[in-house]
């Protein structure tokens, strides 16, 4: 599958990662499914929940996680993906990342060297577990809908 | 009728893209067997290879959490609904890949090996580690050699001076051989001579609030071995603000002090000392003097404490202050407490970025001594000029014992308010010590006192000895 994110999303996590330097800042992306595209539509940039060690860990409780879902699904969307921060580390998942993830979503990292946000990949869980595959992401510059 | 189990997004494309199904069962063990029977896909994403729940994997009935409840025991009804909840956790390689160990290492660091409290896991932890000095003077240098030796795998050095001979009697890091050569230099090299595995990442500046943060961030711990208290604040700041342990050390004459400041595990420089004292009350080493010794032994307590951290070993200084005296050679303890109000690091604190240190200690509002000065060759023209012009030296006994310019009449800053009557009032006089800085206070008495010729040698007996006599010894 390809992610597909607005320059807007782009900017948007790349904020979200200076801003919370050098703490890893996460959210969830929303979106909806069309043939092999994951098309995001909505970011939820969501507050880290380790306090211990902010700097080189990430966490999402599944509280948060249930509230941004029903919130998305009250939208028609559904979660595509997670994304978090690599403070002053190359945006490639470590071997935690890959024991603790979950398939089919996209984990998108980016890599915030001393406070400014870098290069942005998308990994994907291998279905054995057993490794996590780089996802191409299309960047899309699209036309607001006023509805 | 069945029980719903909401399946998240994730898993749906292993249950043919469904986002509910309707399952028989009375336990959530059992529908989850059931689950992972029909969708084999699923089960090495639910469950660990010992048949347990993944940690990440959280399964509520209606709104409850199973663990909450009686776990894979917890029983359901039809019309119940069970929801699989994500929680998503992540992050950087930082604690779980320590760097490996090289056949040189292994045989350099034997002696850590060999203890069960380092042992490979240590020695690779110590490697991974990024320790600050902050000033690679008298601290710095025992503190410095310690942990190369010991094989912590990045020093950052701050210092900006130039390697003095008066350093050489206290700080070992430097040596004979670089005098005039800055610090910096001189420790690099003498570190990688040490220990070639170490990489020392140098920053030839003052620490001041525009840098510290930028510079601090970088390490893990902080060791400081500044000898001025705006220095001192600024690292407690910078450490408190970042979340950096910050291990202290001072020294003055005979006596030393040290302490680890970690503001979220006990307190921080402030909760003990809230103010600085006022400027000039505490001399510095160059004013005051220090046995060449006691760096060495704070410095290396400094080192020690650094070590313990970086492998988690033992009680660390925490809320505890080690006083050394050397002359009874006794150590004391003093239990610290955190200071609730600590404008820094208490429950509301007012110094939330850091400030201006060197107004915060009352430095640099200093009347300013425009024309009140005298230089070393003025002096001499002008004394053979005027024989009756008189010369104070105001420094201690001890130091005139070391050298004295001949005619000039001792008497010691302490003493000066008392003896004021022993001056004639009438008479052009020059005020002088070692390095200019206290004739500057006598100049301030004097003044007060109604002396209207007053000056103060610029440099003092040092600008002399340099610039008018060299037969006498600097000191």
């Amino acid at each position: 599958m390809t992610l597909v994110l607005d320059a807007r999303h782009v900017a948007a996590i790349s904020r979200h990662g200076e801003a919370d330097y050098p703490a890893e800042a996460c959210g969830l992306i929303g979106g909806a499914v069309e043939g092999d595209r994951k098309v995001a539509v909505q970011l939820v940039p969501l507050a880290n929940q380790r306090t211990d060690s902010a700097r080189n860990r990430y966490l999402i409780d599944p509280e948060s996680f249930r509230r941004a879902q029903e919130k998305l699904e009250r939208d028609g969307l559904e979660v595509l993906g997670v994304y978090h921060s690599h403070p002053d580390h190359p945006p490639a998942p470590s071997e935690f990342d890959r024991e603790h993830a979950w398939p089919w979503l996209s984990y998108v990292i980016v890599g915030v060297e001393r406070g400014r946000a870098g290069e942005m990949k998308s990994w994907v869980l291998a279905e054995d577990r057993g490794s996590f595959d780089q996802e191409p992401i299309t960047t899309e510059e699209r036309k607001v809908v006023w509805q | 009728m069945a029980v719903t189990v909401l399946i998240p997004t994730p898993l749906r494309p292993f249950v043919g893209g469904r986002d509910a199904l309707e399952l028989e069962g009375e336990s959530v063990g059992e529908l989850l067997d059931r689950l992972t029977g029909e969708h084999a896909a699923l089960k090495p994403h639910l469950f660990a290879s010992d048949g347990r729940l993944r940690s990440f994997v959280n399964v509520y009935v209606n709104d409850r959490d199973i663990r909450q409840l009686s776990q894979r025991e917890t029983p359901v009804k039809p019309g119940d609904t069970v929801s699989i909840i994500p929680s998503i956790a992540g992050g950087t390689a930082v604690a779980e890949e320590l760097p490996k160990l090289s056949h040189e290492e292994i045989l350099r660091y034997s002696r850590h090996l060999i203890l069960p409290d380092v042992g490979v896991e240590g020695q690779k932890k110590l490697k991974a580690a990024r320790v600050l000095l902050v000033g690679v003077g008298g601290l710095g240098s025992p503190a410095a050699l310690y942990l190369a030796a010991a094989g912590v795998g990045t020093l950052g050095l701050v210092d900006f001076d130039v390697v003095d001979k008066t350093n050489l009697q206290r700080q070992i890091l430097h040596g004979t051989s670089t005098v005039g050569v800055s610090k910096l230099e001189s420790a690099t090299a003498r570190i990688n001579d040490l220990n070639p595995n170490v990489r020392v990442e140098t920053f030839e500046t003052h620490l001041t609030s525009e840098n510290a943060l930028d510079i601090i961030r970088e390490f893990d711990i902080v060791a400081d071995g500044t000898d001025n208290f705006p220095t001192r604040y600024l690292v407690n700041d910078a450490c408190v603000l970042l979340d950096k342990p910050n291990v202290y050390g001072s020294i003055f004459r005979f006596e030393g002090q040290a302490s680890v400041f970690h503001a979220k595990r006990g307190p921080c420089y402030r909760c003990l000392y809230a103010e600085p004292p006022p400027p000039g009350l505490v001399p510095s080493c160059a004013e005051g003097g220090v046995l060449g010794v006691l760096p060495g032994i704070i410095g290396s307590i400094q080192a020690m404490e650094t070590i313990k951290l970086i492998l988690g070993a033992g009680q660390p200084l925490i809320g505890r202050l080690v006083l050394f005296d050397a002359l009874k050679l006794e150590f004391r303890e003093l239990k610290l407490e955190k200071d609730p109000d600590c404008p820094v690091c208490g429950a509301h604190p007012t110094v939330t970025e850091l400030i201006d240190y060197q107004a915060f200690c009352g430095i640099g509002v200093e009347p300013s001594y425009d024309g009140a000065e005298i230089t070393a060759h003025d002096l001499r023209d002008e004394w053979q000029g005027n024989p009756d012009l008189l010369v104070v030296d105001v420094r201690e006994p001890h130091e005139y014992e070391i050298a004295h310019i001949d005619g000039a009449v001792p008497i010691p800053l302490g003493e000066l308010p008392d003896r004021l009557a022993e001056l004639d009032g009438h008479r052009e006089i020059v005020t002088h010590c070692h390095h200019g800085a206290r004739s500057l206070k006598a100049l301030e008495i004097l003044k007060a006192a109604g002396f209207s010729k007053v000056r103060s040698l610029r440099g003092g007996i040092d600008a002399w000895a340099v610039n008018v006599d060299p037969s006498l010894p600097r000191y």
